[in-house]
């Protein structure tokens, strides 16, 4: 039987990694993700579960851990945030480059200089070009569920998922979560499976140097050089996206919860701006759209739970009917804008989706993000493109910007 | 041919032919530090010349399970291959790490140390060209003093080499030991008790580089002999703390005469252009490195 039970993000985070039956926990403390690696511990020292915690000495070695851990055959976990994530760096491209389907938790906070332990999603933002599989949680459910699905997911398409969701809006926040039961979970995730696994008994030479072009091995047959193997891993990226709605679905048939493949909806039937987002900042655009409608304004949200692989198709068919479009993000792409904004645009791009695009930079470094102020924002833009500006600049929410820029 | 010759392993786990230059310390140490480890045992290496020893994909020389890792991470992959083995119930396998100098002295030292300190079951092997050879001859933390490389090439190298054993030592390891390709039982045997001991193994072997070095191929094991004749290299062991020299280095301490160290340093290319100066510090500097460890096998 399922139980529900008052938990932290980083609680649910746990629950779901416990009921995954991971093999190999390697993890560095770093704010907000740090009572996750303590939950495990606890569950792992206790003998609640039975795996191993390499407690390593950087968020570097934890992801190496998982690299080899997940070779040798063992379901892998590890969680980081912020620095920790921009130190594993190489490691996320060794990972996804190894096609080996470790599953991690983002729990996204701020990039320094200066320092801010609080939330924004610039960490997991700057590592999209990694290869790994990015879904971003809005509440507490969705992350102990994501979780729970993200193991199949990159079991199936031996690429590495990210589970990204905020830092203390989330990982720190109580709710209600609804634990699964143990069975419903075994049967919806079978054990893992390497696809190759290293081992004494098949000798192998796992990620040596590969060469520009096509070798042939000892037999005479050619194989991939190093420009087929990234091919292989941008289709089956591209190809990822179905199996995580389909992922979606039939956890949605077993455990009654959808929480929307690769990107869910509010309010959209006839809105007329759809203002859009990924995690918290989406869940909180929700409640903005209820105060939008109370004042007449048709508005919805389109929340994004995957962003990479992008959902290309998805959101052309989402955004299709939409007026007016509000891209809010807790990051930046410096020179330029949000990267959800450009990354829609382009999306976008050669469709009959012509709507005028605006980008709120939000909630950058901790700052809050209140739904009153999602609404104000929206009615202000709103009232630009009345005025026939249709392409305004990137708004910074809730922040001055008339002040020199040295 | 003496006696013990006839108890090594006669498989081969290095096949014929591979990427390594002629006369390279490394490829001669290696088919017998293989020889030692035997089938149930799986390998990680960083970026290294080790990488190209074991050749370009979808080929490879080596017949043993190898894991490529990144630079950095050569102790922490290990420790995954070790976490994820136990996982399994395969903890009977030998995880070893091979990396050379640059990826143990220099950017893998963070992950080697964690690893050693969490006493993770597994052999770790510096093998010790002094330089970032692979790259083609850049200084290291290894590198000796009065050496040029492609980083010095002026005024050579200023600094002394670190101390890595002594660093691995302050682990409280229960093996560390030093081996040279020169002495090919001396090494079998040490990599055969290494492979019998639990906990984390430290073992770096002298890895003459025609190449980098300058010096023909031919005489690498003439120099390899230089180095330990003139105490440049010292061959030794520490068991639990306990300090014994080994082989050549032992006869050298118990009735032996160190050479100059002269006659090593002569006869490479890389310190053409050391001073004077230079040459009476690496003679002050090995002699005291010498005399700690006759103190400590006393």
């Amino acid at each position: 039987m399922s139980r529900t039970e008052i938990l932290t993000g980083n609680q649910a985070a746990a629950e779901g990694a416990k009921l995954c039956h991971i093999q190999v926990v390697s993890a560095y403390p770093i704010t907000p993700q740090t009572s996750l690696t303590e939950y495990l511990s606890q569950a792992i020292e206790s003998g609640e579960i039975k795996a191993e915690y390499v407690r390593v000495e950087s968020e570097h070695s934890a992801l190496s851990v998982c690299i080899a851990a997940s070779s040798v055959g063992a379901r892998a976990f590890t969680s980081t945030s912020s620095h920790g994530l921009l130190y594993m760096h190489e490691q996320l491209h060794w990972a996804a480059g190894s096609r080996l389907p470790i599953v991690m938790c983002c729990v996204n906070r701020g990039v320094g200089a200066p320092w801010s332990i609080f939330n924004d999603q610039q960490d997991s933002i700057s590592q999209r070009d990694t290869g790994w599989i990015q879904i971003y949680c809005r509440d507490n459910q969705e992350i102990i569920d994501t979780l729970i699905q993200a193991y199949r997911i990159a079991e199936i398409v031996k690429i590495p998922v990210m589970v990204c969701y905020d830092g203390f809006v989330l990982s720190h926040t109580m709710m209600p979560v609804e634990i699964p039961d143990a069975e419903t979970v075994d049967a919806f995730l079978p054990p893992y499976h390497a696809h190759t696994i290293l081992s004494p008994e098949d000798p192998r030479n796992i990620n040596p140097v590969t060469f520009p072009w096509r070798r042939a091995d000892q037999d005479g047959v050619m194989c991939d050089g190093y420009m087929e193997l990234r091919y292989k891993l941008q289709s089956a990226l591209e190809a990822a996206g179905e199996t995580i709605a389909a992922v979606g679905r039939d956890f949605a048939e077993r455990f009654g919860r959808d929480h929307g493949g690769l990107l869910w909806r509010y309010r959209t039937e006839d809105a007329d701006v759809i203002l859009t987002g990924m995690g918290s900042i989406a869940t909180e655009a929700t409640m903005a759209v209820d105060a939008l409608r109370e004042q007449g304004i048709a508005a919805g949200v389109v929340g994004l739970r995957v962003y990479r692989p992008f959902p290309k198709a998805a959101v052309r068919e989402a955004f299709r009917d939409a007026h007016a479009i509000l891209v809010m993000e807790k990051d930046i792409s410096y020179g330029y804008e949000g990267a959800l904004c450009s990354d829609l645009k382009a999306a976008f791009y050669g469709t009959e989706i012509s709507a005028p695009i605006h980008n709120v930079v939000a909630g950058l470094g901790g700052r809050d993000v209140k739904a009153r102020e999602l609404a104000e924002v929206t009615r202000e833009i709103l009232d630009r493109i009345a005025a026939g500006q249709p392409e305004g600049p990137t708004t910074w929410l809730n922040c001055r910007t008339d002040t020199p820029t040295e | 041919m003496p006696e013990n010759l006839f108890k090594v392993n006669k498989e081969e786990y290095m096949l014929p032919g591979n990427r390594a230059c002629q006369g390279c310390g490394l490829s001669l140490g290696y088919r017998y530090i293989l020889k030692a480890l035997r089938e149930n045992t799986i390998l990680t290496i960083p970026a290294s010349c080790l990488t190209v020893l074991h050749g370009l994909y979808p080929t490879t020389s080596v017949a043993l399970p190898c894991l490529n890792c990144t630079f950095a991470s050569t102790a922490a992959s290990a420790s995954g291959l070790v976490a994820g083995l136990n996982a399994l119930n395969r903890g009977d396998i030998t995880v070893v790490a091979v990396a050379g100098d640059g990826g143990t002295y220099d950017i893998g030292i963070q992950a080697l140390s964690g690893a050693a300190e969490r006493g993770t079951d597994f052999i770790f092997v510096c093998y010790d060209n002094e330089g970032y050879m692979n790259t083609g001859t850049q200084r290291s933390s290894a590198t000796p003093m009065g050496a040029l490389t492609t980083t010095t090439p002026i005024h050579t190298k200023q600094q002394n080499k670190k101390d890595m054993l002594k660093i691995m030592e302050a682990h409280d390891l229960p093996y560390i030991a030093t081996v040279s390709p020169a002495y090919p039982m001396d090494l079998y045997d040490k990599f055969v008790k290494a492979k019998r001991i639990k906990g984390t193994r430290y073992l770096q072997m002298s890895a003459p580089c025609p190449p980098g070095w300058g010096f023909p191929p031919k005489d690498m094991v003439k120099l390899s002999r230089l180095a330990i004749e003139t105490g440049m290299f010292v061959l030794y062991e520490v068991e639990n703390g306990r300090f014994s020299f080994t082989g050549r280095s032992k006869t050298l301490a118990e009735k032996g005469k160190r050479l100059p160290v002269i006659n090593y340093l002569e006869r490479q290319g890389r310190f053409r252009k050391m001073s004077l100066e230079q040459l009476s510090q690496i003679q002050r500097w090995v002699d005291g490195k010498w005399n700690e460890y006759v103190r400590r096998a006393e």
